[in-house]
């Protein structure tokens, strides 16, 4: 880990590299633009998502009204598109917040005690690693019933492990160097030496963490609302998809089918590029070898 | 550590591990809103006091600890319950789908990693060039696209704009085929449901044996094997690959966990009659006892192989009964 985010021209010399990262500048640009399609959704959409319509205007293909058509309530598929990114993004985000914070807690605490916590800690972690991820969530989604807050909290509670690995290797090798070991020295407290010494080393790796889990949480948010178990109250993408394919149009309705796939692919597309280019920077010697 | 005690700490980890899932399985089930007894029968004329008596036969009068015994010595006896929708025991409804599934599966998971590490391995040795960069670009879009999203993309183009392949299910109903010809028919219909689990994980198996393919050209024993002259194909296949392949074995034990997904997904699909597609239908039917069928067999599935795996390697690398953990 070369690259340590203490000040701040630290950040930007880290978006710099991320910029000239092909595989890092295609995913931000991607994510912007499902980013504008949920803050400005309220503008783009030309009807209420949820609204059904009139008769005549069940499952037609696109027009200048409908622009992507209309599905089986004769619900606008556009706008159904265009909000749906507000439910993916927030899912997506606030997952891999809680997971990533609860995720380095626990790593750190385990990796900067060590011994007896540590064992307890990681065998915690093993055994939530060892669970079959999708049957958990089903399991769990099914009987706290379909919420998108139940489905952050189950997408959280699964995926935590994962973070609390990388992390606690990260600050067994950090406690050992010598700046923490002059904070000790000077008589800083073991809160003082994990939160302010250990943890702000950490914060690269946070972040690469929290890109991984945004996607983890996407596609997980689009699998349970695919299988029926999504939040009744708001349309997803992966709920379109369940609509479609329950309602057995599948094959005469490519305009209600195609939209939803192409924005979850292309969703968690850009978050695994930026993911990948992110995991390239942190590499040992990025910078050296892009001449910075 | 010696092999003996590496081996026994597995053993008890795992043990460990099914101990907490049995527990869990039940509180989790506990928490679900409604009466199993309201459940099972869905039906307003069912009496009150016909009520009362189911309850007091499914034991659901006593305390929570007094059921709690009571189910732990069921799923001693393989007694998982009846499922609700089927009216029949959950272990029953279970065993009919495995073979099915495993089917499915297996034959997923063995082209996929014929594939995968194949083209990780070419692109690990040719790395840097034109076709490692195009591989491996491949590889992340691929591995990026859910299970079955892809299903419903192979089901439109190839079920239904291009009927090619069958809907769905295992084989052709009341078609008589035998022998081979029922074994072309199951073909026939696997094909689009492994296809989409195979996509997902080439991408996962190129990738891994690529970086691990990368790690081993760097050693000494690469650079000696070239030293002494031997041939590229030589060195490849017994020096190169043979070591990049360790980090795989592990990740197929890890991947049986994620393979559930895969299953889930795909079975869903196409129908596919397997335990992937019976989770589906368990969730939309709140049929909660299969449901916690399904789940039990998922993770006791997943603690075997990982179990196995982890024999196996330590058998073949020494190194990992010798580190700390």
């Amino acid at each position: 880990m070369a690259l340590y985010l203490k000040k701040n021209n630290k950040f930007k010399e880290f978006f710099q590299l991320l910029f000239g990262h092909p595989m890092g500048f295609a995913g931000l640009a991607i994510i912007l633009i499902f980013l504008g399609m949920a803050l400005f959704a309220p503008h783009l959409g030309t009807q209420d998502p949820a609204k059904s319509g009139a008769v005549e205007n069940l499952l037609i293909p696109p027009t200048s009204q409908f622009w992507f058509g209309t599905d089986d309530l004769a619900r606008d598929i556009w706008s159904q598109i265009i909000y749906g990114s507000r439910i993916s993004l927030t899912i997506g985000f606030v997952a891999a917040l809680i997971t990533v914070f609860s995720g380095t807690l626990v790593g750190l605490v385990s990796g900067y005690y060590g011994k007896m916590v540590d064992e307890v800690l990681m065998r915690i972690v093993d055994f939530f690693m060892m669970l079959p991820e999708l049957p958990l969530m089903i399991v769990l989604a099914a009987v706290l019933g379909p919420s998108m807050w139940n489905i952050i909290m189950v997408v959280s509670l699964v995926s935590w492990p994962t973070t609390a690995r990388v992390v606690r290797s990260q600050v067994l090798s950090l406690k050992e160097r010598p700046f923490v070991e002059s904070a000790r020295c000077i008589g800083a407290s073991n809160l003082q030496l994990m939160f302010s010494e250990i943890l702000p080393n950490v914060v690269p790796l946070m972040f690469a963490q929290a890109v991984l889990m945004v996607t983890e949480a996407i596609y997980a948010e689009a699998v349970l609302s695919f299988l029926g178990l999504g939040d009744p109250t708001s349309i997803s993408w992966g709920m379109m998809l369940n609509h479609v394919f329950e309602s057995g149009v599948i094959a005469e309705s490519y305009w209600w089918v195609a939209p939803p796939i192409v924005c979850i692919v292309g969703l968690i597309v850009s978050f695994s590029l930026l993911g990948t280019a992110v995991s390239d920077i942190l590499e040992p010697g990025y910078k050296e070898k892009r001449g910075f | 550590m010696g092999l003996k005690k590496f081996v026994l700490r597995k053993i008890v980890a795992a043990c460990l591990t099914i101990a907490v899932i049995i527990c869990a399985n039940f509180f989790i089930f506990r928490m679900a809103p409604g009466d199993p007894v309201r459940m099972m029968f869905r039906d307003p004329r069912v009496s009150a006091e016909t009520m009362e008596l189911m309850r007091q036969k499914f034991g659901l009068d006593k305390p929570l600890s007094g059921q709690f015994v009571a189910y732990v010595k069921n799923l001693a006896h393989g007694d998982l319950g009846m499922s609700f929708s089927q009216r029949r025991p959950v272990v029953e409804v279970l065993a009919k789908r495995i073979p099915y599934t495993l089917l499915l599966v297996v034959t997923a998971l063995t082209f996929a990693i014929l594939l995968g590490v194949t083209l990780g391995a070419i692109a690990g040795w040719t790395s840097g060039s034109k076709f490692d960069t195009a591989i491996l670009t491949a590889s992340v879009t691929m591995y990026s696209i859910p299970t079955f999203a892809l299903g419903i993309i192979l089901l439109m183009l190839f079920a239904y704009v291009f009927p090619v392949f069958p809907l769905g299910g295992i084989f052709t109903p009341a078609s008589g085929y035998e022998g081979f010809e029922l074994v072309k028919d199951v073909a026939w219909h696997m094909f689009l449901p492994a296809t989409s689990i195979v996509v997902w994980y080439v991408g996962e198996y190129v990738v891994l044996t690529r970086s691990s393919m990368v790690d081993v050209m760097e050693q000494e024993y690469i650079t000696t094997a070239r030293a002494k002259g031997l041939r590229r194909s030589r060195i490849l296949r017994d020096h190169a690959l043979r070591n990049a392949l360790l980090p795989v074995v592990t990740i197929t034990g890890v991947n049986l966990a994620f393979a559930a997904a895969g299953v889930i997904e795909a079975e869903t699909v196409f129908s596919w009659p397997g335990v992937g597609r019976l989770a589906f239908d368990a969730v939309s039917q709140r049929d909660y006892p299969l449901l916690q069928g399904v789940f039990m067999l998922f993770a006791f599935a997943i603690v075997m192989a990982n179990l196995t795996i982890d024999l196996i390697y330590g058998y073949i690398d020494p190194r990992i009964t010798v580190g700390d953990r």
